[in-house]
């Protein structure tokens, strides 16, 4: 039996504000609980929410970046429900007019395909606060820091096939979102987290299956677990002749397991309604072009212009194109060095990207900028040390050795292309080992990389391989 | 120095003819004499009034006093107050010490008003006789055996015994116009919008409004102007300049169209009050104003559609109120529901509980489009009304309640009857418009209002016409006895 998949994921944004989306106090994350929860956040007694207008111009651009409509009318409505940590009994969000709709995001598949993703909608709400269970000795801790922190939840279509689709889809959107600069991205925080919307359907039938809601999963990983360990159940339910059960489920990541939550029947009546605390949404034209200038240049866009302007292929674009900080280091360097784009490219994504992922340091934060790497790429242009030895050069420049003509004078790296200096060298290695120059005279072509590597070690590698191999050509021939 | 109006113990405070702090003790001497058997104070905050006073009367002697510069005055328990207990008349927060002053607070308080207390109130704002109260009823000054009307029934028993020159009061359905008119004193609903609603404890949040309740129209326009204006931290304040509600109270108003809905003076209108209006609008005549008839077609929505609009709004404005952070907390809870359940069933009254089951109830899945939608499209038809009305006239003229005070208990366990009790105040909310409650006379020796509604942000109009009206009658200077 041939199954297929119809995932949908709702993308929980933490916009990065820096006041709450309907108070005036921080959104920084991780201060002590209930210091950033003023009387707003607190639901006291007869306090009003105020919205904050950079969360507004925040979904805005998020909208325009995703080919979406941007409402001029949208409505706050209260969500309600009781929960301890969710100070009002209602969470105020937006349900029938949500503030974007109607958007699409481009994925690209591992066979390099493109797929466009539907986004029905992402509306603005407030994050409720954060049950703590451990170390109150029996009862529960509440801290409201987090109460009233603006979310933007993304809901897309349910266009996605498989575990690997959702997380490019996720990766996309998280690199978009960071690219706007309208959330950091932090998943251990809780900036960016999913719920995954999961049902699976015979190939070739239109109708869909019933679905099951993955809530609240946290990274990259998690996601494609969690999605093909729902996908690998809802088979085996319906292959033995069961039903899926409509429910949302919880991912364990220990376990790598999802499980029951809640089921259809248990699930809240929320009862919507317009919030009456707060005015419609109303956004002119004028406004959203005045977001609309603001857009810095989007992955899709820069990729294609990696490509043309510094000759990469669409891999090399998109991997240095897939986040913000990433593309700038990139361009950076080709414009400090003038180097060819491709040279650049093969050092940013080689040895850069290495040390970075080995040392868990993001390009922003590296030890080397992107000035000083392009110091070291300009000496690999001209010729002042080969390849293997900029490797050297850049293990020196992490280690914070100094800049690339520094190390380079201090090791004493610099390349030789003295022709006297090589054509001596090579003298000796000849002199040295008569035999093989006999050998190789008499016809053994394959030595001739033997000598290479005996000036080269002469040479300590400093050696210009080029001229080496010109001059010992010469006199191996003489 | 209680039988003076507001107007006059300002300018007396100014005169340094007495001071504030002799003034403050004269009332707190008041209150601590009749309110025994009032019962319209909750809180008496006797030592931060007397320092409050002392502080205007610094001011006074400086020469740059605030407009109430040692006016003392009494707050409807809803507003919130720093460091004081805010109970707006529940168990729920009888412990309840508001950490913040709400706006209105903060404003009179710049204005130098001096706070003498929290006043009671129907529990929530629930209630057209003040006896949903936990702090027990308020009664009548004129007649003990009678309600004060609600839910702003301390505020208006206070203000008609002397035992404050004015009070604050807040008005969803008639909270401040029917307690006013059965306590024979000025109050007055502002527009929608004109003042802010932060820090006042919410009840139905696209109908609460918060206004002056006073013995006197000047006086209600000294109250208001210190009241009103635009406030940040209410998306719902409207930004507008706010008018000189004292300048034009002696304009002219000859010419002026008053409307007299027909609907207002058919059915259900007691014939002694129908009476007492009449002559009233008689009055307005002599002074030049022009009775034209009118007609609002859709009146007979306003009770129903209030009783959904209010219900739904409330219900989930005291979720709240769980336990958790603040007020009441049941003892010994089991688990996370027990809390709840058992905070929320003990801390609320009967009448609370009824209006959070019938709005949980029409926003519930399925019923919302039947209910509260509904109820939005009534709404805009009741506003429409107005509308057109006010194409045609000035002012709208009418009772501002359907019958004088009615006994203690007698409509307790009524829930319609009750809410019957504004059905002349109630489509004033619902259209967001000014109205306001003027005394009119009496029947049986007990109060009539007259009620003026207003285009919107027309309060200066409604002060103008109440106040000509208080220039030719001695209607709102009468005292009931035992309080001279």
């Amino acid at each position: 039996m041939q199954w297929e998949a119809v995932i949908g994921l709702e993308i929980h944004a933490q916009l990065a504000t820096k006041s709450k989306i309907f108070s005036g106090a921080s959104t920084a994350y991780g201060a002590a609980p209930n210091t950033q929860a003023c009387a707003v956040d607190l639901g006291l007694p007869g306090v009003l929410p105020v919205l904050n207008e950079e969360a507004v111009r925040m979904a805005a651009s998020f909208g325009l970046a995703t080919h979406a409509t941007v409402a001029p009318r949208s409505v706050f409505a209260r969500k309600n429900y009781f929960y301890p940590d969710l100070p009002k009994g209602y969470q105020i969000s937006q349900y029938e007019l949500p503030i974007v709709h109607t958007g699409y995001l481009d994925i690209e598949l591992e066979d390099g395909e493109t797929r466009r993703i539907g986004i029905t909608r992402a509306h603005l709400e407030e994050d409720a606060g954060k049950s703590l269970h451990e170390g109150f000795h029996g009862v529960t801790g509440i801290d409201l820091n987090r109460a009233g922190t603006p979310l933007l939840e993304i809901v897309s279509e349910p266009d996605l096939r498989s575990a690997k689709e959702a997380v490019a889809y996720m990766k996309k959107l998280h690199s978009l979102v960071r690219y706007l600069e309208i959330c950091d991205g932090n998943m251990q925080e809780g900036s960016f987290r999913c719920d995954a919307n999961v049902s699976i359907r015979r190939r070739g039938e239109h109708r869909f299956g019933t679905r099951a809601e993955i809530k609240n999963i946290n990274s990259f990983r998690f996601v494609e677990r969690a999605i093909n360990f729902e996908i690998e159940r809802q088979i085996e339910v319906l292959e033995s002749g069961g039903a899926v059960v409509q429910e949302t489920r919880l991912y364990d990541a220990g376990k790598d397991e999802t499980r029951s939550m809640r089921t259809k029947e248990e699930a809240n009546d929320y009862r919507y309604f317009p919030d009456p605390d707060l005015l419609p949404v109303e956004l002119d034209a004028a406004f959203i072009e005045a977001v609309r200038k603001t857009l810095p240049e989007l992955p899709d866009a820069k990729k294609s212009r990696f490509m043309e302007q510094y000759g990469l292929s669409a891999y090399d674009a998109g991997v240095l194109t897939a986040s913000r900080e990433m593309a700038d280091y990139y361009e950076a360097v080709v414009e400090a060095s003038k180097v060819e784009g491709k040279l650049a490219a093969n050092w940013v994504m080689g040895e850069l990207s290495a040390a970075l992922n080995r040392d868990g340091i993001e390009v922003e934060d590296s030890p080397i900028d992107a000035r000083a790497f392009a110091g070291l790429l300009q000496r690999i242009g001209d010729n002042t040390i080969s390849g293997k030895i900029a490797k050297t050069v850049f293990e020196a420049m992490w280690a914070g050795e100094g800049d690339a003509d520094a190390v380079i004078e201090a090791k004493g790296l610099k390349q030789i292309t003295d022709t006297g200096a090589i054509e001596q060298m090579i003298r000796e290695v000849i002199e040295a080992n008569p035999q093989q120059v006999e050998q190789y005279r008499s016809g053994k072509d394959k030595l001739f990389g033997f000598f290479v590597g005996q000036v080269m070690k002469a040479s300590k590698g400093k050696a210009n391989p080029a001229e080496v191999n010109k001059l010992l050509k010469q006199l191996l021939d003489e | 120095m209680h039988t003076k109006t507001l107007a006059e113990l300002a300018r007396g405070l100014r005169d340094r003819a007495f001071s504030s702090e002799e003034l403050t003790r004269h009332y707190l001497e008041r209150i601590k004499r009749h309110d025994g058997q009032l019962n319209s104070f909750i809180t008496l905050c006797e030592d931060s009034a007397l320092a409050r006073a002392r502080e205007a009367d610094i001011q006074l002697a400086s020469g740059k006093p605030g407009p109430l510069a040692g006016i003392p005055f009494a707050h409807k328990d809803i507003f919130c107050t720093d460091g004081v207990r805010t109970s707006c008349g529940s168990r729920m927060l009888d412990n309840f010490i508001a950490p913040y002053n709400a706006t209105v607070t903060e404003r009179l308080q710049q204005a130098g008003a001096v706070m003498l207390g929290k006043t009671n109130m129907d529990e929530f704002a629930m209630g057209s006789s003040n006896e949903t109260s936990y702090y027990g009823p308020v009664n009548n000054p004129w007649n003990p055996d009678t309600v004060p009307g609600g839910s702003s029934g301390g505020s208006a028993a206070a203000v008609a015994a002397r035992l404050a020159p004015a009070s604050t009061g807040t008005d969803t359905g008639g909270s401040i116009r029917q307690p006013a008119a059965l306590c024979g004193i000025t109050g007055l609903k502002p527009t929608y919008g004109r003042v802010s609603r932060y820090g006042m404890i919410a009840f139905a949040s696209s109908l609460d409004q918060a206004g002056p309740m006073a013995a006197s129209a000047e006086d209600a326009a000294l109250m208001l102007q210190a009241m009103a204006g635009f406030d940040p931290r209410d998306s719902t304040c409207v930004d507008r300049p706010v008018e000189d509600y004292s300048a034009g109270l002696n304009n002219d108003i000859r010419g002026l169209r008053i409307g007299l809905p027909k609907e207002y003076f058919g059915e259900g209108l007691d014939p002694a009050v129908a009476k007492v209006v009449e002559a009233a609008i008689a009055e307005l005549k002599q002074l030049g104003a022009e009775p034209v008839e009118i007609s609002l077609p859709n009146a007979g929505l306003a009770v129903p559609t209030y009783y959904v609009v209010a219900p739904a709004e409330c219900s989930s404005n005291l979720s709240r109120f769980d336990g958790v952070r603040f007020g009441y907390r049941c003892d010994n809870p089991r688990d996370l529901e027990d809390l709840y359940k058992r905070s929320r069933g003990e801390g609320f009254g009967p009448e609370v509980k009824r209006r959070i089951m019938i709005g949980t109830y029409a926003l519930s899945a399925g019923y919302y489009d039947a209910y509260y939608l509904k109820a939005q499209q009534a709404r805009h038809l009741i506003a429409d009304d107005f509308k057109a009305a006010f194409e045609k006239v000035d002012v709208i003229a009418g009772p501002t309640a359907p019958n004088t005070a009615f006994r203690l208990g007698e409509k307790v366990d009524d829930p319609v009857t009750m809410y019957l009790s504004d059905v002349f105040t109630i489509a004033v909310n619902l259209a967001g418009l000014p109205g306001m409650s003027v005394p009119a006379g009496f029947v049986e020796e007990l109060p009539v209002g007259l009620q003026l509604i207003g285009n919107y942000f027309e309060e200066d109009r409604l002060l103008n016409v109440a106040h000509r009206y208080q220039q030719v009658t001695d209607w709102h200077t009468r005292i009931p006895k035992g309080f001279e």
